[in-house]
Parts: C-alpha cells; sequence; structure tokens
C-alpha cells in the first residue's frame, strides 16, 4: 500500500493537477480569509469554511478524476493487479494520496488562525471543529469520487460524475424543504452533508457526524474494492 | 510451480479457453503457441491473477492464485503483452516502484543495477519512460518482470518490437534464466519458440491441441510415407529401380541439384513407411543416396497441422 501511496502523491507533482488543485484552494481560503478575517476584522472563520463547503464539492471530484479511470484507460492498472498487493491496498493507497494532497491544501486555513493568533485571540475550538468538519467531508467526497473513477476509463467522465454528486450534495437540503412525504424528506434528510456539516462551524462536534462522515467513506472504499474484483471476474 | 487444471473462460458467449490444463517445472522453459486470438494472453492473465477463470484452477508454487493471490504473486515476474508505464517516471523511478510493489528491499540499488545490465537499459536508468523507443521499453517490461528475482517468469511475446540483434539477445536471457526457474513464454512465432523452449504447448481457439517437446511434435507428426531424396545417378535408371518398389504411388522428380545428382518426391500409401524399401532398391540398382529427408521436418507445417491450418506444398 505504502508504494502505491507513494506513487499517486509524487505523480500529483509530477503533473499540473496538484498544483492547480493547490492554487485553487489557496486562492478561494486566501480571498475568504482577506475579506471576512482580515477586511472584516474579524477572528470568526466560521464563514469563511462555510464557504469552503462548496469549494470542496466542486474541486475534490478534479483532484479524484484520474486516480482509477487513468490507470484503466492506459492499462497501467495491469502492474498493480499482477504485483503481490490486495486490490483493497490498491485502493487505500490511492485514497490516503488523495486525502494527503487534501489536507495539505486546507492546512492553509490552520496557518491563518495562526497568523491570527499572532495579533489577536481566535476561537480555537470552533476554528478545529470547523477544520474537522472541512478535513471529514473532503474524505468522505474523495471516497465517493474514487468510486466513481473506477465506474469509468474517461477521466472526463469521472469528474463529470463527481460534479453530479456535488450538485446533488449542495441541493439536496432546498430538495428536503419542497419535497411532499415524510419519509421522502427524512431520507433526504439522512443523506444531506450540510445537515452534518453546520454543526462543526459552529464548533460542535457531534459522533454521530463524525460516524456518518466515517461510514460513508468505509461504504464507498469498500464498493470500490468490489468494483476492482467484478472486473477480474467479468 | 506451474499447475493449471481445467481452467475454462468465458467472455459473455465466446468461449477463450475450454478445459486447459498443463503444467511448467523448474528448470522448464514453456512455449505457448497459436495463432492471434487462441487463448495465449487470457491464459496468462488467467495465472498471474489479472482476471478470473469461469473454471477451474490454477496453482503456483502451490498457492492457489485465487486463494492465496499475494503468495502467489510474489513468486512471478510477468511481463504482459502490452505492458502499459506511467510515462511521467524516469527508468531507475518506476523498477524502485515495481520494487516497493513487490517488497524488494535489502540490497535494492545493487539488485536493480544487476537487472538493468542483463536486459541492457543500464545507460539509460535516468531516461523518462516516454521518450524511450519501443525496444527498449519492451527491455523494461522485461526488467521490470525480474524484480524480485521470481521463480516464475511468464512472457507474453517476450520479443515483440526488438530488432534482429536485441531478439537474439533476449532469447539468450530467457534460456539462462530458464536453467534455474519455471519460464512460460507465448508466441505465434514457431522459430522462437523453437529457439528457446524445451515444451511447447499448442492452443486453438481455446483448446490445447498439443503438449510435447519440439522434437516429439515434429517427429510425430512428420510423413514417413513421403521421402525427399537425391539420388546420383540417371533419372531412367531412378525410375526404373524405384518402379520395382510396389508401396511407392507417387515419383516426381524435383529438379537437378548437383552434377548427376537429382532430387525426386517419393510418396507411399499414407500411414506406411516406404522409407527401408526405397533404400534397399536404391543399393540393389547401385544408385547413391546423397541425401534424404522427410518431407515435414519444420514445426510450421507441424503446428498448421495440429491448427487445421492450409498447408502450402513445398519441396
Amino acid at each position: 500500500m505504502r508504494a502505491i501511496l507513494k506513487r499517486e502523491f509524487r505523480a500529483y507533482f509530477q503533473s499540473p493537477l496538484g498544483y492547480v488543485f493547490f492554487s485553487a484552494m489557496f486562492f478561494f481560503s486566501g480571498y475568504y480569509f482577506f475579506t471576512y478575517n482580515l477586511y472584516g476584522s474579524t477572528t470568526n472563520m466560521t464563514k469563511l469554511f462555510e464557504l469552503l463547503f462548496p469549494v470542496v464539492l466542486f474541486l475534490v471530484p478534479v483532484l479524484t478524476m484520474r486516480l482509477l479511470s487513468e490507470e484503466k484507460r492506459l492499462g497501467t492498472d495491469q502492474l498493480l493487479l499482477t504485483a503481490p498487493v490486495s486490490r483493497t491496498a490498491i485502493v487505500v493507497g490511492k485514497y490516503l494520496a488523495a486525502v494527503a494532497v487534501f489536507c495539505i491544501a486546507i492546512a492553509a486555513t490552520l496557518l491563518q488562525a495562526v497568523v491570527m493568533s499572532l495579533f489577536a485571540w481566535p476561537d480555537w475550538p470552533v476554528i478545529i471543529g470547523n477544520f474537522t468538519g472541512l478535513l471529514l467531508l473532503g474524505v468522505t467526497l474523495i471516497a465517493i469520487c474514487l468510486f466513481l473513477s473506477s465506474l469509468t476509463e474517461s477521466q472526463l467522465v469521472a469528474a463529470i460524475l463527481g460534479f453530479v454528486v456535488s450538485l446533488f450534495l449542495m441541493l439536496i437540503d432546498a430538495l428536503a424543504v419542497v419535497v411532499s412525504g415524510d419519509l421522502l424528506r427524512s431520507i433526504l434528510r439522512g443523506l444531506s452533508f450540510g445537515d452534518r456539516y453546520t454543526p462543526f462551524t459552529i464548533g460542535v462536534l457531534e459522533l454521530p457526524n463524525v460516524i456518518f462522515f466515517l461510514s460513508t467513506s468505509f461504504l464507498f472504499l469498500a464498493l470500490t474494492v468490489v468494483m476492482l474484483d467484478k472486473e477480474r471476474w467479468s | 510451480m506451474i499447475d493449471v487444471q481445467h481452467i475454462t473462460k468465458r467472455y459473455g458467449d465466446k468461449l477463450a479457453l475450454d478445459d486447459v490444463s498443463f503444467g511448467v517445472r523448474l528448470g522448464e522453459v514453456l512455449g505457448l503457441l497459436g495463432l492471434n486470438g487462441a487463448g495465449k494472453s487470457t491464459a496468462m492473465n488467467i495465472i498471474t491473477g489479472f482476471i478470473g477463470a469461469t473454471r477451474g484452477t490454477v496453482t503456483v508454487g502451490g498457492h492457489d492464485v485465487v486463494q492465496e493471490p499475494i503468495e502467489a504473486k510474489r513468486l512471478i515476474g510477468y511481463l504482459p503483452e502490452r505492458l502499459a508505464f506511467y510515462g511521467d517516471m524516469r527508468v531507475r523511478e518506476y523498477l524502485d516502484f515495481v520494487c516497493d510493489l513487490k517488497g524488494v528491499k535489502q540490497g535494492r540499488a545493487e539488485h536493480v543495477a544487476g537487472i538493468c545490465e542483463q536486459v541492457g537499459i543500464a545507460h539509460m536508468t535516468s531516461r523518462l519512460v516516454r521518450n524511450m523507443s519501443k525496444g527498449y521499453r519492451q527491455r523494461l517490461g522485461f526488467a521490470q518482470a525480474l524484480v524480485g528475482d521470481p521463480q516464475v517468469l511468464i512472457l507474453d511475446e517476450p520479443t515483440a518490437g526488438l530488432d534482429p540483434s536485441q531478439i537474439v539477445e533476449i532469447r539468450a536471457l530467457i534460456q539462462h534464466l530458464g536453467e534455474t526457474r519455471a519460464v512460460m513464454i507465448s508466441s505465434h512465432i514457431l522459430s522462437e519458440i523453437q529457439a528457446v523452449c524445451n515444451r511447447i504447448v499448442v492452443l486453438h481457439e481455446g483448446r490445447v491441441m498439443a503438449d510435447d517437446t519440439p522434437e516429439n511434435l515434429t517427429t510425430a507428426l512428420r510423413a514417413s510415407h513421403q521421402l525427399v531424396a537425391r539420388i546420383l545417378g540417371l533419372p531412367e535408371d531412378v525410375e526404373a529401380a524405384l518402379s520395382r518398389v510396389d508401396q511407392i504411388t507417387t515419383l516426381k522428380m524435383l529438379g537437378q541439384r548437383e552434377a548427376n545428382a537429382y532430387e525426386y518426391l517419393i510418396e507411399g500409401p499414407e500411414g506406411s513407411d516406404i522409407r527401408v524399401e526405397v533404400f534397399r532398391a536404391l543399393a540393389e540398382a547401385d544408385l547413391p543416396l546423397l541425401d534424404a529427408r522427410g518431407k515435414e521436418t519444420s514445426l510450421e507445417r507441424v503446428f498448421l497441422r495440429l491448427v487445421d491450418q492450409p498447408v502450402a506444398e513445398v519441396a
């Protein structure tokens, strides 16, 4: 697994993808930090993290689109699948590489908080809560998009599928308000990422929300392994 | 080392392999021979665990490739037919990655350097893979198969894309490696199989048509009722001498080959052996037999017979 993780992590920086992802994340977090914290003269970073929610939803598919689809298109998966490495290790290795890149990208927000702490007293529990929420959102979305990448040989299709899922996750809260029927509404509410993310932005760390994100990640990683195994027998 | 038992592979309605069984021992180079689409690559992909068989079992070094895939794959070095590379990697980096995948830790630098030397890419270790020629990429593919010093080597069309001098080098390397390992190569080039293999499995439309040594395959299918003979003497004398042999059904002069020596195609009924009678008749007539050979001697003809393809008539 370490071999795959190392290779994938390095691959992000051997192509423009990693740099583009970092640039976009740093741009948005820097812009919101300047607008709301520096210009607004506040140490409350909640608004910044709220605004990063849709940014992450739309940038993560770009980060993950090539992970498995590119291997399949080029045929490089043959080396991995005939090496003494389990399919689970392949999936987890790729997943952790994307998670590592994502962590570095959102670490900028912590750096901003540290800079602020030199001049003022930021509310650290709220910042840590916000950061944890963003991290959990990201790792879950990476797992979902990794699964989508295993469904196709085209990076573009994988990215589009990721955007569709992201859009659905953004609209789901609005949809839950307008649909009739309690069952459907409660299903949509249950699937809502926004509802689970909001408590983190006010510094509330609820265990069910943590479990929701982690179990969703686990489910999609397991599905990705199943997809790889299914291809072997098809 | 490799034991393939009754494997069948179905792709929808198409039967790619049909109840295929064979084995490869240590110190043996087995050639998997077949026309394009015969099922060679499918068989290799199943043995290496890349795809699963619809039925049947494969064990490598006693490990079932489905039940104990990691243990089985640890013993295998595999060069697929079309090995794809990460173009953004350098040769050294790529081989390091393969070392990581195969868990090679100790003495890695020497190991990789030795392999690069063996396959002739020692001077290219800092080259980007995407900038290498097809022949060098094939050598790199060979190198990655050798990483970890595997006991089993599975090489799908190992000399594809190489120039003639490279082909000779790689064949020699395969023979050398085959002395201490179980090696399996696939090819539709018969001369290649004949040059390096101790045993041949002929696959046709997913079925095993033959499993034997190249010599036995040639001998078993050599037609003893057909003889190409070079005889010293006048054609009239030869015809008169051989007309006394009842078994001969056809006598055809193929042309003059030396001074006063002519070559003849002599045939008897299918299944008969005319060699002894022909020799006696010529000896009695005092007509020296300069050369004689069975008509079918090349593996090409044997192969085409086995897979039921038309054989062009040649003298």
